[in-house]
């Protein structure tokens, strides 16, 4: 075997571990990736039933129910044009509170209601979140008008 | 008075980088000898005004001078002196000056062994470095000024951030930032041997020991950081696959390649190109962590400010190093050849592997970085990439990257073959096999399908690691500082593994709302609520719960974790309580007052949860060793010049690979 064939193999077998490592990457990305939407855009039916995603908005004020001596809460997130109702069953992170930003990761349930796994709170209490913050801002402006790019994953502005 | 010194002081420093700079390279290229003695000055001037220039913001600081508007947005007089001290770095500007200085830090040792550097060479890596201390200083004083007055300056401070107030904390910016700032040395080593077009492959051994320090460094650094996060944040795991966790993995991971690769440059004169673009790689990566995270274009606690002008700065300023480095590396790599072959089972082709895979691994972790940025740039939605993108994807390079491991170590330059190390491998895989084994199914039991695997790996990559020094103890050989440092750090990476295998696989976690008296089984642990008194600290309120944790009856510990109010910003914070253990981590963090007497509460066991942080400080030891003792035997760090090539102490690569789960 001639050096120049053995380099030869040796491109053609980092190639075809890069590629099978660059394609193996890209499926666990499809397959993972979350998106973000609004109540505005969820009222739109935007989102697919039991697709995990990201919601955002504010914690409508005076809307946090707890059921006394349990986990269970409930709030709305709203971002002033639509709401969605919201139920989590953990522990809620310190920066949660009504009137201010919040995101969270869950489904939608049959009824409507968005049942988080996950509520995130991880800026500080001035900050806004910036999909949150352009959420609002789109709503503000009432010219929201849902994308329909491919994968109806547009963000409208 | 002493601000404004500060303030010139910084603007001197500014122009003796420029001078450090333009002398450094322009005099080189010109033949203008005299003009190199006037570098190492710039330079050293450079970094007393620096300190100068820090010193007079800590005097501020801890003098609570509040007409300062960094001290006034980031300190108050109730603030215990260590944190006014510390939070020089607790927010944007602080940092910028903080990277300035550890820079300069670098710079000045680069000048206190430039005699073992021919005096052009060490001349256009100064240079280098100048350069990239110019842009960061302008970058400084043009958007991010620390010394701008506060008028009328306010009665007390805003107080400092009050996650930010930790002892960990405190010291993971100078530690992280030693780390990524030190492959700026690396990078100005590379592109100092890159314009001089040098042939031979003295400058890998010139770098590769400012190269591990700066490597050992930063994976302390980040360490550091996971460790605050477990505890401080109260998230409960030791790593999240947040934006800038990756920023400042990600140069870990090509450095963990680059010292790897350097040490096949540096003893066989292969993989000169590919060493050089690592080093480019790994420093521009730590200024693209640096952009990532202060431009603002990441939410998170580090990212302070979201200033578009600074974002745009970091973004030119990147663009010119990385350009500059990569025009350069067209130019001149391709002249740089290595001249050398190897045969496929060598240690040379398993140090390609190594690189091949940590590289693949770092390109993973970019992906899924900037994949959300790259997004939403290009309007095609918000979304955002967690780990169940990163967990496999990152495991899918790393898995073969660990089990290549103990043949790799125990493989021959150049050819040879494994076959008179194949006995012993195999002896220490059956070993680690049933140890792994009766460690998954009998100690710790219900596995999932990786806990094996990673289980085996780690605890052979520690038996094969020992096989060597042991054996040359047998045969009552010494054990050279490159091989014991080589050694210790790939203990270390097999602890690591030890500790994320078992973590991840059996973490109990619980949320419950609980009445005082009630309790949670967790395992074999019993967690029963006592109540909560109320405290008070020094610049916060807070409430404070007492949990009594219990062994099949028998008492363990009693748990405090506390809910704090800061009364300045007025933010609270809940402080988690671990009852730490090398062999597991017990935790309890307080919720809210739920109604109805109860309050929320959060319980964790982490089994070798430790084994993570351990591990990854022993593999930052094993690089100092490798540095260090190669020192004290007066190797010298750069030296080998006038030394014979291959000094008995040349030893494979220091320093091992890893990752987190």
């Amino acid at each position: 075997m001639t050096s120049r064939r053995r380099r030869l193999y040796w491109v053609l077998a980092i190639l075809a571990g890069v590629g099978l490592a660059g394609s193996l990457a890209l499926r666990a990305f499809q397959q993972n990736v979350m998106f973000y939407f609004d109540p505005t855009r969820i009222a739109a039916g935007e989102v697919k039933t039991g697709q995990r995603f990201r919601l955002g908005g504010m914690v409508e004020q005076g809307s946090l129910k707890r059921t006394a001596g349990s986990l269970d809460v409930s709030f709305v997130v709203t971002d002033f044009r639509h709401s969605v109702p919201v139920h989590y069953d953990k522990v809620l992170p310190d920066l949660f509170r009504e009137g201010a930003g919040v995101v969270a990761h869950g489904r939608l349930d049959a009824n409507g209601t968005f049942v988080a796994d996950e509520v995130l709170a991880k800026h500080d209490e001035k900050y806004m979140p910036p999909e949150v913050a352009r959420s609002l801002k789109q709503a503000q402006a009432g010219s929201s008008a849902p994308g329909g790019a491919p994968g109806g994953a547009q963000e409208s502005r | 008075m002493l601000v404004e010194l500060g303030h010139y002081a910084l603007i001197l420093a500014l122009l003796l980088a420029a001078a450090q700079a333009f002398f450094g390279l322009v005099g080189p290229a010109l033949g203008r000898e005299r003009w190199l003695a006037a570098v190492p000055s710039a330079a050293t001037g450079q970094f007393v005004f620096l300190a100068l220039a820090a010193g007079t913001l800590i005097h501020a600081f801890v003098e609570n001078d509040f007409s300062v508007r960094y001290v006034a947005e980031n300190s108050n007089s109730a603030l215990p002196l260590f944190y006014r001290v510390t939070a020089l770095w607790g927010a944007h500007e602080g940092s910028l000056l903080l990277w300035a200085l550890v820079l300069g830090g670098w710079t000045v040792a680069v000048v206190a062994r430039l005699r073992f550097l021919p005096p052009m060479f060490g001349a256009r890596v100064l240079g280098v470095l100048g350069v990239v201390s110019f842009g960061f200083l302008l970058f400084t004083l043009c958007t991010s000024d620390p010394f701008v007055r506060l008028i009328p300056a306010v009665p007390d401070g805003n107080d400092l951030n009050p996650v930010l107030q930790d002892f960990a904390l405190s010291i993971h910016p100078p530690i992280l930032y030693t780390g990524y700032v030190g492959f700026a040395v690396s990078f100005a080593f590379a592109c100092a041997a890159m314009i001089e077009g040098r042939r031979d492959q003295l400058w890998a051994r010139w770098m590769r020991p400012w190269t591990v320090i700066a490597w050992a460094f930063l994976g302390w650094g980040i360490a550091l950081g996971s460790w605050w996060a477990y505890y401080e944040l109260g998230w409960g795991g030791f790593w999240f696959w947040d934006p800038v966790e990756n920023a400042s993995f990600m140069p870990w991971l090509v450095g963990t390649a680059l010292i790897h690769s350097i040490a096949v440059t540096d003893k066989r004169g292969l993989f000169k190109s590919w060493t050089l673009l690592l080093a480019v790689a790994a420093f521009s990566l730590s200024l693209l962590g640096t952009f990532l995270v202060r431009s603002g274009v990441l939410v998170s606690v580090h990212s302070f400010a979201a200033d578009p002008r600074r974002g745009i700065f970091i973004l030119g300023f990147l663009i010119v190093m990385i350009g500059g480095a990569l025009a350069l590396y067209a130019w001149r790599a391709p002249r740089m050849v290595s001249a050398a072959g190897f045969e496929l089972i060598s240690r040379e082709s398993f140090l390609l592997f190594n690189n091949l895979l940590l590289v693949i691994a770092a390109a993973v972790v970019f992906g899924g970085t900037m994949a959300p940025l790259i997004a939403d740039t290009l309007h095609l939605g918000t979304l955002s990439v967690g780990p169940p993108y990163f967990n496999p994807s990152f495991l899918t390079p790393i898995v073969p990257l660990l089990a290549l491991l103990p043949l790799g170590i125990h493989a021959r330059w150049r050819r040879g073959g494994l076959s008179d190390a194949r006995g012993r491998l195999l002896v220490s895989f059956g070993v680690s096999a049933a140890l792994a084994l009766a460690l998954v199914f009998g100690v710790y039991m219900h596995p999932i399908p990786l806990t094996p695997i990673g289980a085996v790996l780690g605890v052979w990559i520690i038996l094969s690691s020992l096989l060597d020094p042991l054996d040359r103890l047998r045969r009552r050989l010494s054990v050279p500082p490159a091989i014991l440092g080589m050694t210790v750090a790939h203990i270390g990476l097999g602890l690591f593994v030890l500790g994320i295998t078992f973590v991840e696989s059996n973490t109990l976690e619980r949320d419950i709302a609980l009445k005082p008296g009630g309790a949670a089984e967790l395992g074999d642990y019993r967690f029963r609520f006592d109540g909560v008194d109320n405290i008070e600290g020094p610049n916060y309120e807070g409430l404070r719960g007492t949990i009594t944790v219990t062994r099949h009856g028998e008492p363990v510990t009693v748990l405090h974790p506390e809910k704090r109010r800061f009364w300045v910003q007025g933010s609270v914070q809940t402080t988690a309580a671990i009852a730490d253990g090398l062999h597991r981590d017990l935790l309890a963090s307080l919720g809210d007052d739920v109604g109805a007497g109860a309050f929320s509460l959060r319980f964790q066991y982490r089994p070798l949860i430790r084994f993570v942080w351990l591990g990854a400080l022993v593999m930052a030891i094993g690089g100092v060793i490798v540095v260090w003792g190669r020192r004290l035997r007066g190797a010298g760090w750069a030296s080998a010049a006038e030394r014979a090539p291959a000094s008995g102490a040349a030893a494979p690569a220091p320093g091992a690979p890893g990752g987190a789960a």
